[in-house]
């Protein structure tokens, strides 16, 4: 706006041409961070017990792609299941019935409060504490008769233990988000007649995304490393596959490598969704102005029209 | 139907032991705009908010329109009205707020097709027509796509104002509308709701504005403490006020 209007105005007085402050430290700075950089690369690359062959040879086997098809299944299915979980839960914490947010209180109690390793355990081993599943009207007859080990594979029991945990986190964070939302929005909703599932769907959630997307980037990127986890209960990700390649060729570290560069080349992509999402999500909210990277070093006033 | 727009009977309000309304007692007529003053912490914006069930009353009787606000009659017995119930008479109130509360992730043009279309599901289509009309009203025909943090202040209001009126309510309530702004907006707003007066919409105005309440109310109406002081033509009342603490206002704010 403030651009075209300044185009349309007749005789522009110049711009200053001032000298700009000298800043050397900022030179001196970036020429130690170079050095320590160069340093490590230097060192990395030329210790041979790296084996950066072997790193080659076993970055795209197939059983090492299989492995980080299972982590990005799992990351993803597990986020779906939290992020839902975690709405509901946010949404039920609120409620003015104090069983429904007692509820909630409850959940969240309990899965922030014990180890996530040791949640996954209880799954892997839930046929020990119930070897059957029923499904019927509670304390009544039961329609459905299954065995817990058909229904909670390996598979599902990752599933469970990471997206039933993720879930309490995720309803803290979506919860910080709608407190975020100020309640002037909720009143102009109701003032026009919305019901509260609308007023919670078309305003307060929107908004609260801004406040909820970057720590959940934060749960995501976790949930990529997090999910390593499941390896000690025998589920196929990616550290599991190549802790069996390693356990048969004894090439541990090279082989860490491997995986550490796929965690790596996972999470990055993560960054790239969320710097979308955000950007998708902060509409209306800034008038955003930031200092171009030219700027900053010269030490220009350098603030540019972002 | 006949009789008064608005109500009000020995209204009483409390937010725990704090008493904000002792006993409101007032009517506005259809067609009538009526002016509402006093310092802060008076009662008026509560009151205002208790109209649209936005605060429930402790005690008295509120209607608008002859319906009960909140509350059913039915055997000698009141019943507390369904929250779906309780928005549909909302969107026949319109609200505008100090602070404005535009929709800040909808564009001006979203933030008055909202509630049309999501309340009283009408069109796409034609809620966008009604909502370009109001806008253009307003003088905002040309800022249809701008987000709110774009929009000046008093554009701001202007399009909250257009928002209200895109419902086609019976009844507006104004909460200090131009109390957040800067002085050289606050004319546009002003020109915007004697515009509406002069289409004969009832409303009910809270102001510090005196030389707007003079030229616009048909009732202006003094509050202090949580109790109506006086209320009468806005020459009577602001100009040749009977009550010390009117007067004691008065000549403090002008």
């Amino acid at each position: 706006m403030s651009t075209s209007e300044r185009a349309q105005e007749p005789k522009r007085p110049e711009d200053i041409e001032a000298v700009p402050v000298r800043r050397p430290w900022r030179w001196v700075a970036a020429a130690i961070v170079l050095v320590i950089a160069a340093s490590i690369v230097r060192s990395v690359a030329t210790n041979r017990n790296f084996h950066w062959d072997v790193v080659g040879h076993y970055l795209f086997d197939s059983r090492v792609l299989h492995g980080v098809l299972a982590t990005l299944y799992l990351t993803a299915i597990a986020m779906v299941i939290g992020t839902v979980l975690g709405v509901l839960l946010a949404v039920m914490r609120r409620s003015p019935n104090p069983i429904v947010s007692g509820g909630s209180w409850l959940y969240i109690w309990f899965f922030r409060g014990t180890p996530l390793l040791v949640q996954l355990f209880f799954w892997e081993f839930i046929a020990a504490l119930y070897s059957t599943i029923d499904i019927g009207v509670p304390f009544g007859p039961s329609f459905i008769h299954l065995h817990s080990n058909s229904v909670i594979t390996l598979f599902g029991a990752a599933i469970l233990g990471l997206g039933l945990n993720e879930g309490a986190y995720m309803a803290e964070i979506v919860r910080a988000g709608i407190i975020s939302v100020d309640e002037g929005q909720t009143e102009a909703a109701q003032s026009l007649g919305l019901s509260r599932l609308q007023t919670m769907r078309r305003i307060v959630l929107p908004q609260a995304m801004r406040v909820i997307l970057p720590p959940t980037g934060n749960e995501t990127i976790s949930m990529l490393k997090n999910t390593s986890l499941v390896s000690v209960i025998g589920y196929a990700d990616l550290l599991f596959e190549v802790q069996q390649i390693y356990g048969a060729t004894y090439q541990t570290i090279p082989l860490l490598i491997v995986a550490s560069i796929w965690y790596l080349a996972l999470t990055s992509v993560a960054y790239v969704g969320q710097y979308f999402l955000e950007r998708r999500f902060g509409r209306g909210f800034s008038r955003a102005e930031r200092a171009t990277m030219r700027a900053r070093w010269l030490g220009r006033g350098g603030v540019t029209a972002g | 139907m006949s009789g008064p727009m608005v109500k009000a009977e020995g209204v009483h309000k409390r937010f725990g032991r704090l008493e904000v309304l002792k006993g409101i007692d007032l009517e506005v007529q259809r067609g009538e705009v009526m002016c509402m003053l006093g310092p802060s912490g008076s009662g008026k914006s509560t009151f205002l908010r208790c109209i649209n069930h936005l605060e429930k009353i402790n005690s008295g009787r509120l209607s608008v329109d002859g319906e009960l606000v909140g509350y059913r009659e039915a055997g000698g017995k009141l019943h507390e009205l369904h929250e779906k119930e309780v928005a549909r008479k909302r969107a026949e109130i319109g609200m505008v707020f100090q602070h404005f509360n535009l929709f800040p992730h909808m564009t001006a043009l979203e933030n008055v097709t909202l509630a049309p279309t999501r309340v009283l599901n009408v069109s796409r289509d034609e809620a966008r027509t009604r909502a370009t009309e109001v806008l253009s009203r307003v003088g905002l025909g040309d800022k249809l796509d701008t987000y709110p943090v774009a929009l000046s202040g008093g554009q701001q209001q202007r399009v909250a104002i257009a928002r209200a009126l895109a419902m086609q309510p019976k009844l507006m309530l104004f909460d200090e509308p131009t109390s957040a702004l800067d002085p050289e907006l606050v004319g546009d707003v002003l020109d915007a709701i004697r515009q509406l007066a002069s289409d004969g919409m009832t409303m009910i105005v809270v102001t510090h504005e005196m030389g707007f309440a003079r030229e616009v109310a048909d009732t202006a109406v003094f509050m202090d403490e949580g109790a109506v002081v006086e209320s009468g033509s806005p020459d009577q009342v602001l100009v040749n006020p009977r009550h010390e603490r009117t007067r004691a206002f008065l000549s403090k704010v002008l």
